[in-house]
């Protein structure tokens, strides 16, 4: 039987502001000292009450606009209750029927896959099981609790772990140029929950049952999760039976998703419109200054290279996928260095390409500096060479009478010791004179 | 005594050393150590030394304080948050409490040099209309010591009735300041919703919650107010208008002021004694100029069933964080009120009932912003009695609770729109128990509404009318 899979995404991405999302709390949390960087707001203590941060609503209404979202002009926040250790208030402030932002969409080359809704709510404390006093015990790290965090859910519109993939990857792209979160997967600043299904190929109605697969940390691993599920489902659905409606986690170790918790459990969180902040409304001019104030877009500013640089697809598409290496490039190209020596933007994005890997800090000056070196013609003195060629020919005798017998990667092996003496010389006056030197031999 | 003397004249005779602050609070601390034995009105209460070596630092640098409450006394409901001073919302939950930060009403006061002496007894986390409903023991009327002095500040009324203190600081879900003044024959302002911080106040409904002061009089209230209003940036609902300058403003004339009096106020619920001290009221205010009109306000019998949505709703949210993981006290220490509210709000907010219940409520609400700015678009104030029914004895409520919840019967409505009400004492009972009424105006209207009660304090007497406690010894 054939099936085609299904698939909706939930994205969670921690936006890098400065405060909290209700208080003063620096956002950076990772890696401090545990319950270091809290106050009254954020660990929910009686009294305390939550003042929207002002750029965290801006930066996720520039995520809905690289989106294509429609924002809502009128917003709210609502509490979502439900007791855990790591949410000190017993309910999160999160939003519910009236989003930051709804709609929009992102192309795939397996096709469209559109945007249900971008909303903002706070991050939870973080949960840490420990030995003290020889006892197993769970810790609370408050720092995390009150960071800002969006939430990205697709439309069901994907229909393979790849094309989910390639989503993902995209996403994660345009948050990053928006340059609203380090979106690092390590640090949990991004984090993944696919909802899987499959259904008959040739079905069009939702299947009657999803799984959510949560705690997934990285793209492959989102990919694997995918894939495992759907074979799940297969074998499940060739037996007679429906699979379970739950949540599953990615188990890294066993390669595997395992149960954690199925659809009876699943809570009612009581949603209602948080009192302690009042409704938001926007003007259209204030959504529009958001646009205006938006960095180009990963898709953008490949146009801009491909058409400005004389860059091939292929090397746009490397330096887009790496943003480091992208803003390398642009500020190379245009550095008066390369500028005045005029030197081509496919030779900067190769160098580039090649060869930033070999910095430890590739500073734009520096890599310009060297570009610039690789291109100038050194003119060797030709009595240095003469002795260099001297040199490799008399303490070589294998590979000179391997050239004679016809064997031209002899040359080169020659040609490579004789520029490991002068690794400044114009290539092409080396060999001319080293095949000159072999011919009088 | 001269705790007896209004917060103008206190404030004059510290500027001019006729009176010292350490005068002020020793009287109080003998007072509450011949009398709070019978009322039970602290649950905290400052130790003296620490009240005194405060009122010594006022008195030597009275000349640079600025504002009249410095070396003033006062105490708060124990709902608001004081940075080392225990708090406990009337709940063994908070038993250990000692917070860390302060609520902005504390800390305004503080820098105006005023004395915190104590936190008050009320009803576990606002739930009540009697004082009863507190893990601390029952605060007694210091009118009568066998009835209810109200809720659920009941606390900081009795203090100020007994002359513990000269202020207090109250806060007001759906009469919780209004309601124990009555009682207690003492003023307390009700403010705008959105008028007082609320930060840092243990939140019982947010919608509703509101911040204000107690005292003998309006005039007193009026300096309190003005301290403590204004916008707070830890507060996204409160207001940014300008905090009008009360006291200046408060010997405006009554002449003309239009005020109405709804029918529906006035219905079978309401005890006779009450309703005849109303009436005497609208005379006063008649006579100071100000033209009474009977009005209607039909929805009123929906503000009870409203309120007991919308605020249990909120509670059992706000109460959710004392999950019995932190602060100490664990879940089952929720009196039966407590979680009779929980229950109810928790039910209101399900999946399946939201609509029908929370929802629906919402849109009341609606009704009764509409209908309120309606009458208030032609009104200055609207007359109405507090509560409607005389101090309860023990028991009566807490045994009853569809009683008590129409205790709050005059009250929620208010809260439910977000106006302000000033409560007023004026007159008594056969058995000499203080009756009050309300005038409520406008949103932000609290200087108008202050003037009206300042004109009528002027003409009457009822605020200067003390316990016989207070003098025995």
């Amino acid at each position: 039987m054939n099936y085609e899979p299904v698939i909706g995404l939930e994205i969670h991405v921690e936006l890098k502001t400065k405060s909290g999302m209700f208080c003063g709390c620096p956002a950076d949390h990772f890696g401090k000292t545990p319950n270091t960087g809290t106050c009254p707001v954020c660990l929910g203590l009686p009294g305390a009450l939550p003042i929207p941060n002002k750029k965290a609503v801006e930066w996720t209404i520039m995520l809905g606009l690289a989106l294509g979202s429609t924002v809502s002009e009128v917003s709210k926040f609502d509490r979502k209750h439900y007791f855990y250790p790591d949410l000190p208030k017993g309910y999160q402030i999160s939003q519910y029927d009236q989003p930051l932002c709804r709609g929009g969409k992102i192309e795939t080359s397996q096709g469209t896959v559109r945007i249900h809704r971008v909303h903002l709510e706070e991050d939870t404390g973080k949960l840490q099981h420990a030995m003290v006093d020889g006892k197993k015990v769970t810790l609370v790290d408050f720092n995390r609790s009150g960071v800002p965090l969006v939430e990205i859910v697709t439309e069901a519109d994907i229909h393979s772990a790849d094309q989910a993939k390639e989503f993902l990857k995209k996403l994660h792209q345009i948050v990053r140029y928006l340059g609203i979160s380090d979106a690092d997967m390590e640090k949990g600043s991004m984090r993944l929950e696919p909802n899987i299904s499959i259904r008959k190929v040739g079905e069009t109605a939702l299947p009657p049952y999803k799984v959510e697969v949560k705690n997934i940390n990285s793209f492959r691993f989102a990919a694997m999760a995918i894939e495992y599920e759907i074979k799940r489902h297969a074998t499940i659905l060739e037996s007679g039976s429906i699979p379970a409606q739950e949540t599953r986690g990615w188990d890294e170790a066993k390669n595997a998703t395992v149960s954690q918790r199925s659809k009876e459990e699943a809570a009612d969180y009581r949603y209602f419109p948080e009192p302690d902040i009042p409704p938001l409304r926007f003007t259209r001019g204030y959504i529009e200054g958001i646009r205006q104030s938006m960095p180009l877009l990963p898709d953008e500013r490949k146009q801009k290279i491909v058409k400005e640089f004389g860059l091939n697809e292929q090397q746009a598409t490397v330096l887009i996928d790496d943003e480091r290496k992208l803003n390398l490039f642009e500020s190379t190209v245009l550095s008066n260095a390369v500028v005045s020596a005029g030197i081509s933007g496919a030779t900067v994005a190769n160098w580039i390409i090649n060869k930033v890997a070999d910095y430890g800090v590739a500073t734009t000056q520096q890599v310009a500096a060297d570009i610039v070196e690789s291109q100038k013609i050194t003119v060797i003195d030709e009595s240095e060479l003469q002795n260099v060629l001297a040199t490799v020919i008399s303490s070589n005798d294998k590979a000179v009478a391997d050239y004679k017998k016809g064997k031209q990667q002899s040359l080169m092996f020659l040609m490579g010791q004789v520029k490991r003496q002068i690794p400044k010389g114009n290539t092409q006056q080396i060999l001319d004179a080293l095949k000159a030197a072999l011919d009088t031999q | 005594m001269l705790i007896d003397l209004p917060i103008s004249e206190l404030s004059e005779k510290l500027r001019s050393k006729t009176v010292t602050s350490v005068d002020i609070i020793s009287e109080c601390y003998d007072q509450i150590e011949a009398h709070e034995s019978k009322l039970n009105s602290f649950i905290t209460l400052v130790d003296r030394e620490t009240a005194i070596a405060k009122a010594k630092a006022i008195d030597e640098t009275i000349a640079t304080h600025a504002s009249p409450l410095a070396g003033i006394p006062y105490v708060m409901k124990d709902a608001y948050l004081t940075r080392g001073v225990r708090t406990t919302a009337a709940s063994k939950i908070l038993d250990s409490f000692i917070p860390p930060y302060s609520a902005t009403v504390h800390r305004k006061l503080e820098e105006a040099g005023a004395i915190l002496i104590g936190k008050m007894n009320m009803d576990a986390w606002g739930h009540g209309a009697s004082t009863e409903n507190t893990d601390y023991g029952p605060t007694k009327n210091p009118w009568d010591q066998e009835r209810s002095a109200g809720g659920s500040g009941g606390g900081p009324a009795a203090a100020i009735a007994a002359r513990f203190c000269s202020f207090g600081i109250g806060e007001d879900t759906g009469g919780s300041i209004r309601n124990p003044a009555a009682w207690n024959n003492i003023s307390a302002m009700k403010v705008t919703y959105g008028r007082v911080s609320r930060y840092g106040a243990i939140a019982y409904a947010s919608s509703l919650d509101t911040m204000g002061p107690t005292a003998k009089t309006a005039q007193d209230c009026a300096y309190v107010l003005e301290t403590i209003a204004g916008v707070d940036p830890y507060d996204a609902t409160s207001s940014p208008k300008p905090v009008p300058p009360y006291t200046k403003e408060i010997g405006a004339s009554s002449k003309g002021k239009k005020i109405a009096l709804p029918s529906e106020f006035f219905g079978d619920a309401l005890d006779p004694e009450i309703k005849a001290a109303i009436m005497e009221a609208r005379e006063v205010f008649e006579s100071a100029g100000a033209e009474v009109t009977e009005v209607s306000l039909p929805l009123l019998e929906y503000g009870v069933p409203v309120y007991y949505i919308l605020a249990p709703s909120e509670t059992s949210s706000n109460l959710s964080r004392y999950d019995g993981v932190r602060y100490g006290g664990k879940r089952s220490l929720f009196t039966k009120e407590n979680k009779r509210r929980i229950m109810t709000g928790t039910y209101a907010l399900s999946s399946g009932y939201y609509d029908a219940y929370y929802k629906k409520a919402q849109k009341v609400r609606s009704l009764f912003i509409s209908e309120y700015t309606k009458l208030l678009s032609q009104y200055d104030a609207i007359l109405s009695p507090v509560t409607p029914i005389m101090p309860s004895k023990f028991g009566e409520l807490l045994d009853d609770p569809m009683k008590n919840m129409m205790a709050d019967l005059y009250t929620v409505t208010v809260n439910i729109v977000g106006l302000p009400s000033l409560s007023l004492p004026c007159g008594f009972g056969k058995t000499n128990l203080p009756i009050g009424m309300q005038l409520v105006g406008n949103m932000f209207s609290e200087s108008t509404l202050f003037a009206l009660g300042h004109t009528y304090q002027q003409k009457t007497d009822w605020h200067t009318r003390q316990p016989t406690l207070v003098s025995s010894k």
